[in-house]
């Protein structure tokens, strides 16, 4: 098994994050994806900088869940680029995005439901070099499942199985977290769990993508805000700036209001 | 976990054997397990060498089933082609001893064998994992290379179907392998009855410790997530393909040493071992054994096995039949498979106590019949269900 690199390049940014010059992180050129007559993914330019939260909105169908899977590697573009972290991305195997780096939510949980939420979070970390103990207890804690660490994760609620398997993402210490509708499906009260936890970890240094439907949410964490429409990039912006938009709130926040 | 009375350098072993990802871990397992083994070694004394003989075979397939359980029960890929390892290493076994012969030629042939199952398996692996072959399309496809694997050979009845001295034979196979031996010429020792027995009994041992080992270690973990998830395993950083192949060429080298010990235990080998029956057979032993159990399948291989033989002795053609009747019984009753089947008693006897255990247990039993039964249609459902049956009758 090799050594996640991600660990490495991590550590540095950390300290440049803070910093007021912002560097892009993840970057896609012309990024592309047709599904036979359908293009989902439309010439896409889009940056996203380190060290920021960036929220990704749009309605149904805008291709904000293929861009993800293109990033991770799950799809591969018809056409365009991806890069991360000053290295191309584009042919590079799932796996090896995660050990430059990378990690991912999906959006419906997929955690380990046999084993016990320790072991869903052991899984990630033997790969690691880190100190696997001190980790565990660090992220169990973090994540508000300590005192159900030896509980099957079968037995854990949505709002639960949407936090554990963030925390096992989070064990690789990615610089770069994606996060597919994190929200989706919770209560009041677990929507600001999940807040907490991600300004929690941003202000460790962790960039992320989020790609959400829930405005409000996306107010509480976000700074910046991408709007996907059919497959292309309508806007982005300051969030403010995006929910005054005329052209936003008539094909998506108008929608839902 | 441990209990600290054992000595440094055993409890080391102990660790390494016990862990979450094998069901028996007590003290009360091993101490079962032993006193199991220790009428295992004993039972050529009390039954004689015939008997042991006879009894070989059903270890030779614990071995196959062990296999299945490595690949099926912790990776979750389902492989109709365990019997194909198997097969193309008995072959193999009696091209190359046949060709060589002598007790060296035997010597050579099985690493040889062993071999070519395990390039096999590399080969129809690599092309399965990394061609993006998933979940029932490799039953499938295992299942096909089996089929096209027996059509094969049972077509080499010609007398242009030779390697070296030895003819492939189509449906009558391969006569005159012999008994097993190791050695060379001069000072070798031969072994059947009670000796072979035992050799394969020690394999067996070897074997299932060393996958215990294997699946408590990390990479037991590793096999576990992908199958309860492959994606998110790819997407924690594993090379989800990578392990598939090596577990899958791991299985298929177990699952060719039992078919090499098998080729050397009939003194034969045809194209029946690619056949459909065949190729379930291994799924029966490790369902009705416990499929997330290791012991399980050699457990389940070992009732089955000794019941064909009893039933083909007593009620010849039915005997797959009633196999049929015992395995969907057992999957009613206990679903996950009898050694987990016991281990969940055992559980939940401590904790209910005998009396209270029973009472509950029989509950429980009663509820699923019944809702076994009113999923087919049958008795019960009438009185529960009476506005949607009244609605279609209207």
């Amino acid at each position: 098994m090799s050594t996640p690199q991600g660990l490495n390049v991590r550590e540095q940014p950390a300290v440049a994050a803070t910093g007021s010059s912002r560097d892009a992180i993840l970057s896609t050129n012309g990024l592309t994806k047709k599904f036979g007559g359908l293009t989902a993914v439309d010439s896409v330019d889009f940056t996203v900088d380190e060290g920021e939260i960036r929220c990704l909105i749009g309605p149904n169908g805008a291709g904000k869940s293929t861009l993800l899977e293109l990033i991770t590697g799950q799809l591969t573009p018809t056409d365009g680029d991806i890069y991360f972290d000053g290295n191309e991305l584009t042919d590079m195997e799932p796996h090896r995005r995660m050990d430059a780096g990378i990690s991912i939510k999906f959006q419906s949980p997929h955690i380990y439901e046999s084993l016990s939420v320790e072991q869903n979070l052991r899984v990630p970390l033997q790969r690691t070099d880190r100190d696997i103990e001190a980790v565990l207890a660090r992220t169990l804690d973090r994540i508000a499942l300590a005192e159900k660490a030896d509980e099957p994760a079968s037995d854990l609620s949505h709002g639960e199985k949407q936090r554990l398997e963030i925390g096992m993402a989070v064990t690789l210490d990615p610089a770069l977290m994606l996060l597919d509708e994190p929200v989706a499906g919770m209560s009041v009260d677990e929507t600001a769990d999940i807040a907490e936890l991600i300004r929690s970890l941003h202000d460790d240094g962790m960039t992320f993508l989020v790609v959400e439907h829930d405005m409000e949410f996306v107010r509480k964490i976000s700074e910046q805000v991408t709007v996907l429409n059919q497959g292309s990039v309508l806007t982005q912006g300051p969030i403010e700036a995006i929910e005054n938009d005329e052209e936003v709130r008539r094909i998506y926040l108008g929608e839902n209001a | 976990m441990t209990d600290g009375r054992l000595p440094s350098r055993l409890d080391g072993i102990a660790r390494k054997l016990n862990g979450p990802n094998t069901l028996g871990n007590s003290k009360a397992f091993w101490l079962a397990f032993a006193v199991g083994m220790v009428g295992m070694i004993a039972y050529p004394l009390v039954r004689g060498s015939y008997a042991a003989g006879q009894t070989s075979l059903f270890l030779v397939y614990g071995l196959l089933a062990l296999s299945l359980s490595l690949i099926w029960g912790y990776t979750g890929i389902l492989s109709f082609g365990q019997v194909a390892f198997f097969g193309i290493a008995g072959y193999t076994y009696a091209i190359v001893s046949l060709n060589l012969g002598g007790a060296f030629g035997q010597t050579v042939a099985l690493p040889v064998a062993v071999g070519v199952a395990t390039l096999a398996a590399f080969v129809l692996g690599y092309f399965m994992f990394y061609g993006g072959v998933k979940n029932v399309y490799v039953a499938i496809l295992t299942l096909v290379v089996t089929l096209v694997l027996e059509t094969f050979m049972a077509q080499t009845a010609g007398s242009e179907w030779a390697i070296g001295s030895v003819q492939l034979g189509g449906f009558n196979g391969i006569p005159g392998i012999r008994n097993f031996a190791l050695g060379v010429e001069g000072a070798s020792f031969s072994l059947s009855g009670s000796g072979f027995y035992w050799f394969v009994l020690t394999l067996l041992l070897v074997a299932y410790l060393g996958s215990r080992i294997l699946v408590n270690s990390r990479f037991g973990y590793t096999l576990v997530a992908i199958r309860e998830d492959a994606e998110r395993t790819t997407m924690l950083g594993y090379n989800v393909k990578r392990v598939k192949l090596a577990v899958f060429t791991l299985s298929g080298a177990l699952a060719g040493l039992s078919g090499v010990l098998y080729a050397t235990w009939g003194n034969y080998m045809d194209p029946s071992v690619f056949t459909i029956v065949f190729a379930t057979i291994p799924i029966v032993w490790v369902t009705l054994g416990g499929r997330e159990s290791l012991l399980g399948g050699i457990v389940g291989t070992i009732i089955i096995e000794r019941l064909r033989l009893w039933f083909s002795v007593n009620a010849s053609e039915f005997a797959i039949v009633f196999v049929g009747v015992i395995l969907m019984t057992t999957v009613l009753l206990v679903p996950r498979g009898i050694l987990p089947g016991i281990r969940d008693g055992y559980v939940f006897f401590s904790e209910h106590g005998i009396r209270k255990g029973i009472e509950r247990g029989r509950g429980t039993i009663q509820t699923r019949i019944q809702a076994r039964l009113e999923s087919v249609g049958v008795g019960g459902s009438e009185t529960e269900t009476p506005p949607s049956s009244e609605a279609v009758r209207e």
